[in-house]
């Protein structure tokens, strides 16, 4: 097993690495081998997807959605003692570029920060890539030692899954509690003031402190979190909303390491559709379990920040999650309408609350516009229509266009005998409908 | 219940999604049905004859619930009619329908049945005197039109039970029975 000597990474329910706290991708790879010369015993894990991030390097089964033996692994930058430049010989010519590191191990061959052994590990590129730029961003990352500057990755050699990681989307929310932040609270103004004015010095610049402002963003939010829990007898019910909308509006802001063209390249619409899987399913549960894809182009560029993604890059992105085994999935509705829903999400559901609806007397009697339906579901009116059009489409409403507007009635047709027009059953919704509009 | 003049109208005549041509076919199926069997219903009560579809026709709106029929429906449900043979287009336009809530076969087997009621087997009668003449008063051939009753004669022409000629007077025409 792998995980007796590297650390196991955890993935989201998408196959995404769940990052760190401050962690942000620098590259991908596909079909890397991993493995070691020095320790017989250590796994060879063949034709994986690698990611280098500012704080480990991830090894990825290439089929997330069959559940293997072999599981995601990491070794922890903070490991590595050495890498090793490439040779440049004529036999490297016609072998797949190999990168090599020594990481630290305990004795019995664990990847560790305190480990007094060391390993040399090789890693095989067997696609087509610039071995070289990816060399080059492995050192950078191993000499950025970001992991020291979030201050959590200290026991990271160690430690395979015991901290706690947030699960939630990729916003990350560091974990300090109220004491944390008021002991940080005045460094943070000095180093608060700085990071802005680097920020604007150039773009390049900017892109790297977005990762600042993100964790600026989330200790704001904890900071409103703090306060209104201290003095909940003091705010009244206006205060507490707005200052729910400043929490949700700052949490709406980051997604630490968007996934770029630049860190995937050719990997790149295939992790941004898992990237997006993750992320959608917070505003899917707040908007009943379906989402009007401009919306979430919206959020999803709202968090990602700088690194905006164009309107066609998410429309493939959904629809590669045919293919991966994702709870959401793409729907075009007969209208040409794009939406998001949960797989579970059944139309059968919104349509039994339809026709309770429009079983109501006052409803029998003047039908529902999109709005009374929107109010009533709970969804946006431009959903609410949809919704209406399709229950229209299974025979259950039917339309009533009149100069007072467009309106849907239940569907009384199917109730009308052929034989006698005069006939009404009793009992039935046909008959209901004769009471509720003699009664007016 | 509602009453167009002596005409019983249905419950659903107050239903609004009736008057609008619904779009989905199964719904929209049964609704031209519905209407097929109420304009043909109320035409034989109120002895229409005729159609026209940019006249106001007292079936096809309904003041109380303030809707009326588009003309785009009154058309799908005449055409819908037209295609069942109880009803004919007067003109290319279609803007005037003839109702045949009798087709002419049963016109013209009503006709026969007139003729050997009052021993008229022999003789001979003008057009007009089968619509209005004395003999015809209270039968549905009363006051039936003339289109209709010149296609029901040719009908039986056609079949050697009578023969149609002109008549003295250049206006009408006469009808000699051999049955």
């Amino acid at each position: 097993m792998a995980g007796n000597f590297l650390p196991v990474a955890k993935l989201t329910a998408n196959g995404r690495p769940v990052l760190e706290s401050g962690e942000v991708e620098c590259s991908l790879l596909s079909t890397v081998d991993l493995s070691s010369e020095d320790l017989p015993a250590f796994p060879h894990l063949k034709s994986g997807l690698l990611i280098l991030t500012t704080h480990r390097l991830l090894w990825l089964p290439s089929d997330t959605n069959t559940p293997s033996i072999i599981t995601a692994v990491y070794i922890p930058l903070s490991t590595i003692q050495h890498i090793f430049s490439t040779k440049k010989s004529i036999k490297s010519m016609f072998h797949s570029p190999r990168i090599r590191f020594q990481v630290s191990t305990t004795p019995e061959g664990q990847v560790s920060e305190k480990g007094l052994k060391s390993l040399v590990i090789t890693l095989v590129l067997r696609g087509k890539m610039d071995t070289d730029s990816f060399l080059g961003k492995f050192w950078d990352a191993w000499r950025g030692r970001a992991w020291e500057a979030s201050g959590l990755a200290t026991e990271s050699g160690s430690g395979s899954g015991s901290r706690e990681v947030s699960e939630s989307l990729a916003v990350k929310m560091p974990v300090v509690g109220v004491s944390g932040i008021l002991r940080k609270e005045q460094e943070m103004w000095e180093s608060t003031d700085k990071s802005l004015q680097d920020a604007f010095q150039d773009l390049n610049a900017l892109m790297s402190k977005a990762k600042e402002m993100v964790v600026l963003a989330e200790r704001m939010r904890l900071k409103l979190l703090s306060g209104s829990n201290n003095q909940t007898s003091g705010t009244n019910d206006d205060d507490m909303g707005t200052k729910e909308e400043m929490q949700d509006w700052l949490l709406s802001v980051g997604i630490a390491s968007p996934v770029t063209k630049e860190s995937a390249g050719a990997l790149y619409h295939q992790q941004l559709s898992r990237q997006l899987a993750d992320f959608v399913k917070k505003p899917l549960e707040r908007a009943g379990g379906m989402i009007n894809l401009i919306d979430i182009y919206c959020l999803f560029n709202r968090a990602r920040g700088t690194e905006l993604i164009s309107p066609d890059d998410l429309r493939q992105a959904c629809s590669l999650w045919e293919k991966f085994d994702t709870p959401v999935m793409l729907r075009k509705f007969d209208s040409g309408v794009m939406v998001i829903q949960n797989k579970t999400h059944s139309d059968d559901e919104v349509f039994s609350r339809i026709r309770s609806f429009v079983s109501k007397s006052d409803a029998l009697r003047t039908g529902i516009s999109a709005s009374d339906a929107a109010m009533t579901l709970g969804v946006a009116p431009a959903m609410a229509k949809e919704y209406l059009l399709a229950a229209e489409g299974k025979g259950l409403l039917c339309r009533d266009v009149s100069p007072d507007g467009f309106r849907f009635y239940i569907n009384l047709f199917p109730e009308i005998s052929p034989d006698d027009r005069y006939l009404v059953k009793d009992h039935g919704i046909y008959s209901m409908w004769i009471s509720a509009v003699s009664s007016s | 219940m509602q009453m167009l003049g002596e005409f019983k109208l249905p419950h659903f005549f107050n239903y609004p999604p009736y008057f609008t041509l619904q779009p989905v076919r199964d719904t929209r199926e049964k609704q031209i049905q519905l209407w097929k069997e109420l304009i043909l219903d109320y035409c034989r009560t109120q002895k229409v004859f005729v159609i026209g579809l940019d006249e106001d026709f007292q079936l096809f709106s309904n003041p109380a619930i303030e809707r009326s029929l588009s003309h785009e429906s009154r058309e799908a449900f005449l055409s819908a009619l037209v295609l069942e043979g109880r009803a004919e287009w007067l003109d290319k336009g279609h803007r005037k329908c003839l109702i045949l809530w009798h087709r002419i076969q049963d016109w013209a087997d009503l006709i026969l049945h007139f003729v050997k009621e009052n021993g008229l087997e022999d003789s001979v009668m003008t057009v007009e005197e089968i619509r209005s003449g004395v003999e015809s008063r209270g039968t549905e051939l009363h006051g039936m039109d003339r289109t209709i009753l010149m296609r029901a004669l040719k009908l039986l022409e056609h079949k050697g039970k009578l023969a149609i000629f002109k008549g003295t007077s250049a206006d009408d025409e006469g009808v000699k029975f051999s049955i």
